[in-house]
C-alpha cells in the first residue's frame, strides 16, 4: 500500500462517517471562522471545506496532499465552527482525529523530528524538564541577558511568531518559589465545596502566580483546595497536534491522580486545557474501563470562574478596582468547548470601579491557539491585529483573558498597535486577585 | 482544461487568482444541496467588471463552461460543476459601493453578504426586506440569481421586488446595463427582472441597484402554539382572507421545534404539534390592532396559546431559530432533502395535509416548515442517502409532492430555483411550449451553453405520475 492508500484506509476506519455527513454544508458557519474571513474568504480555509476535504480523502475522490495538510495546519482549532452549527457537527473531533491520522504518516525531516520530539514526548509531558526550560528563560529574563539580545536583533534568527512572543513573556519566579508550600489550602469561613486543583504545565511554572491567586480566590469563596500530585500537563497540545496517542497516556496519568480523592469539581484557570478535560471521555471511548472512569473525571472539570459565580464570591468579599475601562476577551475553548463565557463578564461587572465595556467580535479567536503562533505565524499576527483593531475600540485600560495562550497573544497584540504602557493584558484571576487586595 | 487555458486566465487576472489543485476544486465541488458533488476544473477570483468580461470572452472563444458562484447556499444544484469548468467566486467584488439616501437606493457589488447590506442601511434608518435564512452568509449575486425569499416575503415581496438595475457581463464579454435609479422605467423588455432568477444561466451580474424603502416604525412578535398541524395550517389561510397581510407567517411542525430547541434553546414548546411565528411591522397602533385580531383568529382555530415575545431580543431569538430549521434537522439523520412546494395562500391547509399522507403512504420521515404566509412550504425529508431503496421512494414521495403543489394551482419551486436538481420537473409546471420559448431565450443570450450548462433545463422530462385520489 502506498502512503496515500494507507490515509484512506486510516480515515475510512477512524473518521466517523455519520459526523462528516451531518454536515449539510449550509455555510452558517463560514462568518464565525477566523481563517475564512482572514484568508479572504477562501473556502479551503472554512470548516465547510476542511470537512469536505476529510470526507473526500474518506471517499477516496482526492489524496491528503500538502495542500489538504496545510489546510488543517492553518485551522486554529478554535472550535468557533461548533456552537453556530445547526447541525451540531463535532469539528474538533473530525479536526483531532484527521490530525492524528496525517501525523503518523508524514515523514519529517531530522530535525523537525527533534524538535516535536522535544516539545511533545519530552517537554509538556515531563514537569522537570519544562521546570527546567522555564527556570532558563527566567534566568535569561533576571541576568539581564534579555536586554542584551534585543538590541543585537539575535532574534531576528527565530520565526516571526517566537520574536513576537518573545517580548511578553511573563517575568518567571525561581524555581523553589513556584513550588507550593502545601498540598490542601483550607477554605475561608464556611467550607462550601471541596476541589481539586488542576495545576497545568505552563500555568503552573510560566503563569505560577495566576495560580496561586487562583487558589486563594477559590478559598476566599469557600473551597478547600486540593492539589493531586502526580498530575501532569492535559495532552491538548498534543492531541491538537496530531499526537494522539502521547495526548491519551497523558489523559490516563490525569484520571488516575485525580482519583486519589473525592472532589467536587476539578478546577483550573485556562480555558483551552479546561475543554480537553472535560472531552477525555471522548478522547477515551472504545477504551473499556477507562471510558467510565474518564467520564466521571469529565463531568466533574470547573473553570474557575464558573465556581467563583456559584459559590457566590462577590457575596463574601469586597472586590475594589481604581476606575478602570475593562473589556474581555474570549477564550476559544473556554467558550466554544465549554460554553462558558457569562461568567467571567459577570464576575468583572462585580468589581467596583471597573467599566465594563464589550469589545464587537469577543468571541472571536486572537489567533494564539496552542503552538500555532509559531507555527503559523502569518496568519496569526493578521488574526491579533484584527483582534485589537476591535478591543481598542472600547478605549481599555486592561484587556482580562481566560486563557494563558490568549494572554500573551494579547499582549503580543499590544505591543504590536504600540499600546504598551497604555493598555494591560492580565488574566482573570490576577485581576480579581488584585481587586481583592 | 487546456494548460494554455489556465495561463491566459492567470495573465488576464494574475495568477495568485487563480486555483487549479485538486484541494481548491474539491471545496467548490458542491453546494449546499444534498447528493451533488463535481469537480470544476479551475477556479477564478475576478476583482473588477473588467476582469469578468475578459474572462468570460476568453471561455466563450473556448467553449469552457463558466459556473459563477457566490457562497455555494442554494439547494438546487445550483452551483455544483457538473460539466467541470470554471468556477467564478466574488470574493474581491464585495464593496457596497453607494447608499443613495435621496433616491432611496443601494448600488452594490455581487459579492456584497445579504446580512451586511441590510445591516448598513438599517444604520441608516432604510430597509432592505428580502430576507432568506442563509443571509449571514448568502451574497447578492447569489439572492438575485434565485430570486430568494425571505421571513419577510409575505409584506414585503421577495428579491425581484428590490432590483431596479443590472450591470450585466454577457457570455459574448459584452456588459450591458439593464434599468437604473428609476421607479419607473419601460424602455423595452424587462431585461432586469428576466436577469432575477435566471441561476447564472444568461450572464453574469457585475454590480446591482436595489430599492430602499423606510424601516417599519414599530414591529411586535408573537408565538402561536398548535395541537395539530392542520390547525395552524388553517389559521395560516383564516389571517390572509380576514385581510391581514402579517410581516412575518412562518410554520414549524413538531420534529422541527423539537430539532431547532435542541440548537437554539429559546424555549419553544416541545409538546406542540405545530407553531406559527407572526410579526407585524409599522406605525404602532395599526400593528398592535393586526395582533390582537391575529391573535383572535389563532385562538378561534384552536391554537393552544398564543404569547408576545417580551422584549426584542426575544423576537430576534425567535427569528434567529426559526432560520436555522433547516440545518437543525440536519442533525437528525445523515441526509436532509429539502423541497420547495408553493401553493396559492387559500390552499395552505390542504397541502400540509397532502404532505403528512405522503409521508405515510411512502413511509418517510418528512418534516414541515415553512414561509406559511407565502404559501411556500419546505416538506424536508430525513434520510440515508446510503440507503438506496429508501432513496428511491423519496423520490417518488417528492413526485407525489410536486404534482399535488401543482395540481392546486402552484409551483414546484417557490424561492430555491430549479438548478440541476428540479430540472426534469419543470415541464410539469411551465408546459412544453414554456420550455421552447426558456431555451430559446437562453439559446438568444447564450448560443455556446457556456453560462452554467445542465441548470434550469435537464436532459429529459420526467414523467408524472398519475395521481388517484
Ligand atoms: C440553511 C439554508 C436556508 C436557506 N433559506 C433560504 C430562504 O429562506 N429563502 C431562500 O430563498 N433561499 C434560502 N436558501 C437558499 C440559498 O441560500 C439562496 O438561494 C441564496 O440566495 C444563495 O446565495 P449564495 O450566495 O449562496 O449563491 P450560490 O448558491 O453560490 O448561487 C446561487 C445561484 O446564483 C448564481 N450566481 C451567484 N452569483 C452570481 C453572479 N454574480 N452572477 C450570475 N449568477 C450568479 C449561481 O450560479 C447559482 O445559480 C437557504 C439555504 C440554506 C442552506
Ligand atoms: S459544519 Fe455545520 S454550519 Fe458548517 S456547513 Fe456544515 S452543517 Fe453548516
Ligand atoms: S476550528 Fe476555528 S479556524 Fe478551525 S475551522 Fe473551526 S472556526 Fe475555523
Amino acid at each position: 500500500m502506498t502512503v496515500m492508500q494507507e490515509i484512506k484506509k486510516a480515515f475510512v476506519e477512524r473518521v466517523d462517517e455519520n459526523e462528516l455527513m451531518n454536515c449539510m454544508r449550509c455555510g452558517f458557519c463560514l462568518p464565525s471562522c477566523p481563517t475564512y474571513i482572514q484568508s479572504g474568504e477562501q473556502e479551503i480555509h472554512s470548516p465547510r471545506g476542511r470537512i469536505a476535504m476529510m470526507k473526500a480523502v474518506r471517499d477516496g475522490m482526492i489524496e491528503a496532499d500538502e495542500e489538504m495538510r496545510n489546510s488543517l495546519d492553518v485551522c486554529l482549532g478554535c472550535r468557533a465552527c461548533e456552537p453556530v452549527c445547526p447541525a451540531g457537527v463535532q469539528y474538533g473531533h473530525l479536526l483531532e482525529e484527521s490530525r492524528a491520522i496525517l501525523q503518523e504518516h508524514t515523514a519529517y525531516s531530522a530535525t523537525q523530528k527533534a524538535v516535536r520530539h522535544t516539545v511533545f514526548h519530552e517537554l509538556f509531558p515531563k514537569n522537570k524538564q519544562m521546570n527546567r526550560v522555564v527556570n532558563l528563560v527566567g534566568f535569561y529574563q533576571r541576568s539581564g541577558l534579555q536586554k542584551g539580545v534585543r538590541k543585537v536583533g539575535f532574534l531576528k534568527l527565530f520565526p516571526k511568531g517566537m520574536q513576537e512572543m518573545e517580548r511578553v513573556l511573563p517575568p518567571v519566579q525561581k524555581e523553589k518559589k513556584r513550588q507550593y508550600e502545601q498540598k490542601v489550602f483550607e477554605a475561608v469561613g464556611n467550607k462550601t465545596a471541596t476541589v481539586a486543583f488542576f495545576a497545568g504545565c505552563l500555568m503552573d511554572t510560566m503563569f505560577n502566580e495566576t495560580n496561586r491567586a487562583t487558589i486563594k480566590l477559590l478559598q476566599m469563596a469557600g473551597c478547600e483546595v486540593h492539589i493531586p500530585s502526580d498530575q501532569g500537563c492535559c495532552g491538548a497540545l498534543h492531541g491538537h497536534a496530531g499526537e494522539k496517542d502521547q495526548a491519551i497516556e497523558m489523559a490516563k496519568r490525569n484520571i488516575s491522580a485525580f482519583e486519589s480523592m473525592e472532589a467536587d469539581y476539578i478546577v483550573l484557570n485556562a480555558g483551552g486545557c479546561g475543554a480537553y478535560l472535560a472531552g477525555y471521555d471522548h478522547l477515551l471511548k472504545d477504551r473499556g474501563g477507562w471510558q467510565t472512569r474518564a467520564h466521571y473525571f469529565a463531568s466533574r472539570v470547573r473553570d474557575f470562574s464558573t465556581v467563583l459565580i456559584e459559590k457566590g464570591l462577590e457575596d463574601k468579599v469586597n472586590l475594589v478596582y481604581p476606575s478602570t475601562v475593562v473589556t474581555y476577551q474570549d477564550s476559544c475553548h473556554l467558550r466554544n468547548g465549554m460554553n462558558v463565557f457569562h461568567e467571567p463578564r459577570q464576575l468583572l461587572r462585580q468589581v467596583e470601579g471597573v467599566e465594563y465595556r464589550e469589545m464587537p467580535d469577543a468571541s472571536g479567536c486572537c489567533g494564539s491557539a496552542g503552538i500555532y503562533t509559531i507555527v503559523q505565524p502569518d496568519m496569526s499576527l493578521k488574526i491579533v491585529d484584527d483582534k485589537m483593531e476591535k478591543a481598542i475600540t472600547t478605549n481599555p485600560g486592561v484587556i482580562v483573558t481566560a486563557n494563558p495562550g490568549c494572554l500573551l497573544q494579547m499582549k503580543v497584540g499590544i505591543e504590536r498597535s504600540g499600546l504598551a504602557g497604555k493598555v494591560e493584558a492580565v488574566h482573570l484571576a490576577d485581576f480579581l486577585l488584585e481587586a481583592l487586595s | 482544461m487546456k494548460p494554455e487555458i489556465l495561463e491566459q486566465l492567470k495573465q488576464l487576472i494574475g495568477k495568485e487568482h487563480v486555483q487549479s489543485s485538486s484541494a481548491s476544486r474539491l471545496v467548490y465541488s458542491y453546494d449546499a444541496t444534498p447528493g451533488y458533488q463535481s469537480m470544476p476544473d479551475a477556479i477564478a477570483v475576478p476583482g473588477s467588471t473588467e476582469e469578468v468580461a475578459a474572462i468570460v470572452k476568453m471561455c466563450n472563444e473556448n467553449r469552457v463552461p463558466i459556473i459563477p458562484r457566490g457562497s455555494g447556499t442554494n439547494l438546487c444544484g445550483g452551483t455544483c460543476p457538473t460539466s467541470g469548468g470554471l468556477v467564478l467566486l466574488f470574493t474581491r467584488m464585495k464593496s457596497i459601493l453607494e447608499i443613495d439616501e435621496e433616491n432611496l437606493t443601494a448600488t452594490v457589488q455581487p459579492g456584497v453578504i445579504t446580512k451586511s447590506l441590510i445591516d448598513a442601511v438599517e444604520e441608516r434608518g432604510l430597509f432592505y426586506p428580502p430576507d432568506p435564512s442563509s443571509m449571514k452568509i448568502s451574497t447578492i449575486g447569489g439572492n438575485i440569481n434565485e430570486n430568494s425569499g425571505g421571513l419577510r416575503g409575505l409584506k414585503y415581496g421577495v428579491t425581484k421586488d428590490y432590483v431596479l438595475g443590472l450591470e450585466v457581463v454577457l457570455p459574448n464579454g459584452s456588459i450591458i446595463k439593464t434599468g437604473g435609479k428609476l421607479a419607473k422605467d419601460v424602455a423595452g423588455y424587462d431585461l432586469t427582472k428576466l436577469m432575477v432568477g435566471s441561476e447564472g444561466t444568461l450572464g453574469i451580474v457585475t454590480e446591482a441597484t436595489l430599492k430602499l424603502i423606510p424601516i417599519p416604525e414599530s414591529k411586535q412578535t408573537m408565538l402561536a402554539v398548535f395541537d395539530s398541524m392542520e390547525r395552524a395550517a388553517e389559521a395560516v389561510s383564516s389571517i390572509i382572507a380576514h385581510h391581514i397581510i402579517p410581516a412575518t407567517l412562518e410554520f414549524m411542525d413538531k420534529p422541527t421545534i423539537k430539532a431547532v430547541e435542541n440548537f437554539a434553546k429559546v424555549g419553544l414548546p416541545l409538546n406542540a404539534e405545530a407553531v406559527l411565528l407572526i410579526e407585524q411591522d409599522g406605525e404602532e397602533a395599526a400593528v398592535s390592532k393586526d395582533m390582537k385580531k391575529m391573535q383572535v383568529i389563532c385562538q378561534e382555530r384552536g391554537a393552544i396559546s398564543v404569547e408576545a415575545a417580551k422584549t426584542p431580543l426575544q423576537a430576534e431569538n425567535l427569528r434567529t431559530a426559526r432560520r436555522t430549521a433547516l440545518s437543525a434537522l440536519a442533525r437528525l439523520k445523515p441526509t436532509t432533502i429539502l423541497e420547495d412546494a408553493t401553493v396559492p395562500r387559500s390552499k395552505v391547509a390542504e397541502m400540509v395535509h397532502a404532505i403528512n399522507e405522503t409521508a405515510l403512504r411512502f413511509n418517510l420521515t418528512i418534516c414541515t416548515f415553512g414561509h406559511a404566509g407565502d404559501g411556500n412550504l419546505h416538506p424536508t425529508c430525513l434520510t440515508d442517502a446510503r440507503d438506496k431503496e429508501e432513496m428511491e421512494r423519496v423520490e417518488l414521495a417528492f413526485e407525489a409532492i410536486f404534482e399535488k403543489a401543482v395540481s392546486l394551482g402552484g409551483t414546484i419551486t417557490g424561492e430555491h430555483g430549479v438548478g440541476e436538481m428540479k430540472a426534469p420537473y419543470l415541464e410539469w409546471k411551465v408546459g412544453s411550449a414554456g420550455i421552447e420559448i426558456m431555451r430559446a431565450v437562453k439559446q438568444t443570450f447564450d448560443s455556446n451553453n457556456i453560462m452554467n450548462p445542465n441548470k434550469i433545463f435537464g436532459k429529459d422530462t420526467r414523467k408524472r405520475l398519475v395521481v388517484k385520489s
